[in-house]
């Protein structure tokens, strides 16, 4: 077939930010099938909350410290990861690195807070359904954020070697963007887990 | 953020004919030998492996329904013990589903989608090839099993309290739930490459109302598997918590209940008939246009279609459990719903025949085959709208009538459109036709033994006979029926048998197809055939619904991407007007080592809970390996 060529996109950029460049749409979809995930997990929580006469089932809510103080943690972090968002942007390499080790810093500080919340469920995953489903949303969720902060901790050490090139800057603000959903996931677990057996 | 192209470098509008097709060739090539092959992430190379080894577990799981129906074919046969029927309807459904079905429909979009949108291949193909690899392994895994004699038996829905390990305790429902995880992963993450790649990697000018109706099938597919199969995964992550390590999900003494199962699964299960079936509409609009010799009609009525019924078929579910005491409403609420989605199906049924009956059709094989899906899929149908009714399907519920209603549905919906469409675009994956006197055989074998199979099963249901037997007494006169359905069987059987003939003989002799055999109008068939690594030499630019038929004689192309490395275009969402020269990942061997370390994780946790420990950290350092630049040009900008 005879081609005739009616356009040159030799002048469009490499790489973009936002809903211009693919990764983020990878990121949207991501989001979207494991936000759907947790749906399902709470839809199980509330199922087996409707069905049982008493709830929690044979233990006592959550200790509620650990929990509140990753919302307020959790909440702070926008901050900083709002920041990096906007050095990124600017493609200032000085701060995104700075950025990156403060954002992967604080996800380790909530992957510790997570372990005490952990010890604090005053539940075990095998004493009824009602351990098990919290010990599976707060394990689902954990996974989310330990793989987070595992992407920001590789994503930190990349921008301090050669490869810290342009096109990396897009790949921190879809860091920014899936910390973000991170922090979103949590606030309305936060409220199932920690709240709703006091209900 | 702007970065115009070096003034070096080699761009596509600089070099013409043979010499740009040699040069792409050499960028975009698979690497050779062995190695090489494993660390492909051309779209068509994955693509054909995916569409092959679907195949390969139709045949599997074709033999098994013929050793039930040899089995079933007269009564208190012998030929198959208790155990191993079990074991064997098990394994037959899971396949058919999770390891066929479901696989082949992506398989075929992997292939195609980027073609018809014109690009030069799919978005994270890498991840593209990981999914590839994942379902290989899920599903040897599964058979591997099945030889050990550790094949699941528990059906295909794996029902709680029998699949938990009180009833069942050993390691065959281990054994279907981490399949099911192996083989949702890869479906994921087919899904999100698929999505991106529809709304990002279009051709120029492809609007959201030129887009090919089998890619827009696709894209609610895709949708519909993102928010089906997590559902599947935390049903079948429970269940196997419940048992290996004691949780107590669906353990009614702890405050379980085995229909939260049900529940979980069916809010998964029945999406998933849709998500086999709208990429069967999407084979059937495309065939019924190029052979009718017109557009199809009505393509926004066939779009919204696909998008109602994306929606509804949530809503769905709860009519697989009306047996389970519902309370009324609920059961009113859900027969509603299920017989609302016959309307969108039938709105595409007659947009069908409307487009047959304004054209000129042309009777070859991939027709015929649409025409015996709509013979079939609406006999289907009305089964279905039979079995929507409470009091309907409580006589039937678990009876063969429902056997025969899905395979109605099943294979009239999905299978006929997709030997159609093998028949249909092999010539674009080989480059040679399939022999149409074959093909007729083909078609009339397939379409006669399938309703001599199949048919029967509707009365035998009605007059008693439960699914799931091994057997039966000849007093319950079901003998003669089960004779003709095992008949049938084998009339069908042979009419795949036919089709692998026709493969294997005409990849070797079948006729040359050139780049457009059959003067079709989407922009696969604008490349030769079998394409060439980086599809379009010059990516096309789209002005038109059927922009082959518009113009067959010249193509309108853009230039300017370059010719020394992999490059694709990223358009805009809705108007696909040129946003970004984005750089397209190189071969590499990453997917499958990254993919071999999930398999012993997820192997490994059926044996030690302690696997989640040790199998997780090859699979971060396998990750990062992927992830992490190679030094290579794209990745340094």
């Amino acid at each position: 077939m005879r081609q005739t060529i009616v356009r040159n996109v030799a002048e469009l950029p490499t790489y973009g930010y936002g809903p211009r460049s693919g990764p983020w749409w990878g990121a949207m979809g991501f989001m979207a099938l494991e936000g759907m995930g947790f749906a399902i997990a709470v839809g199980a929580y509330l199922y087996l909350y409707a069905v049982n006469p008493t709830w929690p089932i044979g233990a006592s809510p959550p200790d509620l410290w650990p929990g509140t103080a990753e919302v307020a943690l959790y909440l702070l972090s926008i901050i900083p990861n709002e920041y990096t968002n906007r050095v990124a942007h600017r493609q200032d390499l000085a701060k995104v690195r700075i950025c990156l080790v403060v954002m992967a810093a604080i996800g380790i500080a909530l992957l510790v807070l997570r372990g005490f919340e952990f010890a604090h469920l005053n539940t075990r995953w095998d004493n009824s359904a009602y351990g098990s489903i919290v010990w599976l949303i707060l394990g689902l969720h954990t996974t989310h954020l330990a793989t987070d902060v595992g992407d920001t901790v590789v994503l930190a050490v990349l921008m301090f070697t050669r490869h810290a090139k342009p096109r990396r800057f897009s790949d921190v603000t879809d860091n920014v963007f899936y910390w973000n959903f991170v922090v979103l996931a949590w606030l309305p677990l936060y409220v199932l887990l920690d709240w709703v057996p006091r209900l | 953020m702007s970065m115009a192209a070096e003034p070096n470098e080699l761009r596509d509008d600089v070099l013409n004919g043979l010499r740009l097709s040699r040069q792409l060739e050499k960028v975009w090539r698979t690497p050779s030998g062995l190695v090489g092959a494993l660390m492909s992430v051309d779209h068509k190379v994955v693509g054909r492996r995916y569409i092959l080894t679907a195949f390969a577990f139709l045949l599997l799981g074709g033999i098994l329904a013929i050793l039930m129906r040899v089995q079933l074919a007269g009564p208190e046969k012998t030929f198959l013990s208790a155990d191993k029927y079990n074991q064997i309807f098990t394994m037959h459904g899971s396949t058919m589903m999770f390891l066929f079905a479901v696989p082949v429909m992506e398989a075929f979009a992997v292939y195609l989608v980027p073609l018809m949108v014109g690009t030069r291949n799919i978005a994270f193909p890498r991840l593209n090839a990981f999914s590839y690899w994942m379902f290989l392994f899920g599903g040897c895994f599964l058979w591997i099993s099945f030889a050990l004699n550790v094949g699941p038996d528990v059906g295909w829905f794996a029902y709680v309290p029998l699949s938990s390990l009180q009833y069942t305790p050993t390691k065959r429902p281990d054994v279907w739930a981490q399949m099911i995880t192996f083989t949702e992963v890869a479906a994921l993450a087919v899904s999100v490459e698929i999505v991106v790649t529809v709304f990002k990697l279009r051709a120029p000018g492809m609007t959201l109302d030129r887009i090919p109706l089998f890619v827009w099938a696709m894209l609610v597919t895709s949708f519909l598997v993102m928010f089906a199969m997590p559902s599947v995964m935390v049903a079948s992550t429970s269940l196997i918590l419940d048992r290996l390590v004691n949780t107590r999900f669906y353990d009614s003494s702890s405050g379980g209940h085995p229909l939260l199962w049900q529940h979980l699964f069916w809010f998964f299960g029945h999406p998933e008939v849709y998500i086999i079936f709208i990429p069967g509409t999407g084979m059937v609009s495309a065939i019924l246009a190029t052979f009718a010799r017109r557009p199809v009609i009505g393509y926004p009525v066939v779009i919204l279609s696909l998008i109602a019924t994306g929606f509804l078929s949530f809503g769905l579910w709860v009519h697989h459990m009306f047996v389970t005491g519902l309370p009324q409403l609920g059961a009113g609420l859900f027969t509603a719903s299920s017989m609302l989605i016959a309307v969108p199906s039938g709105l595409q049924i007659f947009c069908w025949l409307a487009t047959l009956w304004d054209g000129r059709p042309v009777y070859r094989t991939p027709l015929l085959f649409v025409i015996g899906f709509i013979v079939i899929f609406v006999l289907g149908g009305l089964s279905g709208v039979m079995v929507a009714s409470v009091p309907i399907d409580t006589q039937v519920h678990d009876t063969y009538f429902v056997v025969a209603h899905f395979h109605y549905v099943l294979i009239g919906g999905a299978v006929f459109p997709l030997v159609g469409a093998v028949y249909y675009w092999f010539p674009k994956i080989a480059g040679r036709m399939l022999s149409e006197r074959l093909g007729r055989w083909n078609f009339w074998l397939a379409f006669i033994g399938f309703n001599v199979a199949f048919f029967p099963m509707h009365i035998l249901g009605l007059i008693g006979m439960p699914r799931r037997v091994y057997t039966y007494t000849a007093d319950m006169d079901w003998a003669h029926l089960n004779l003709l359905s095992s008949g049938g069987a084998l009339i069908f059987a042979l009419s795949f048998a036919l089709l692998l003939v026709n493969v294997i003989y005409s990849l070797r002799k079948g006729e040359l197809a050139g780049d457009n055999p059959w003067n079709a109008s989407t922009l696969e068939w604008a490349t030769s055939s079998p394409p060439p690594p980086q599809n379009f030499d010059r990516i096309p630019v789209v002005k038109h619904r059927d922009p082959l038929w518009a113009d067959n004689e010249s193509l309108p192309v853009v230039a300017g991407l370059s010719a020394e490395r992999r490059e694709v275009l990223l358009t805009s969402l809705a108007e696909a007007e040129p946003q970004i020269r984005e750089a397209s990942p190189e071969p590499s061997i990453w997917p499958l080592l990254a993919a071999i370390a999930t398999t012993v994780f997820f192997i490994g946790s059926i044996f030690t809970p302690w696997a989640v420990l040790w199998g997780t950290p090859p699979m971060a350092v396998t990750l990062i390996g992927w992830f992490w630049p190679a030094g290579s040009k794209e990745d340094e900008e």
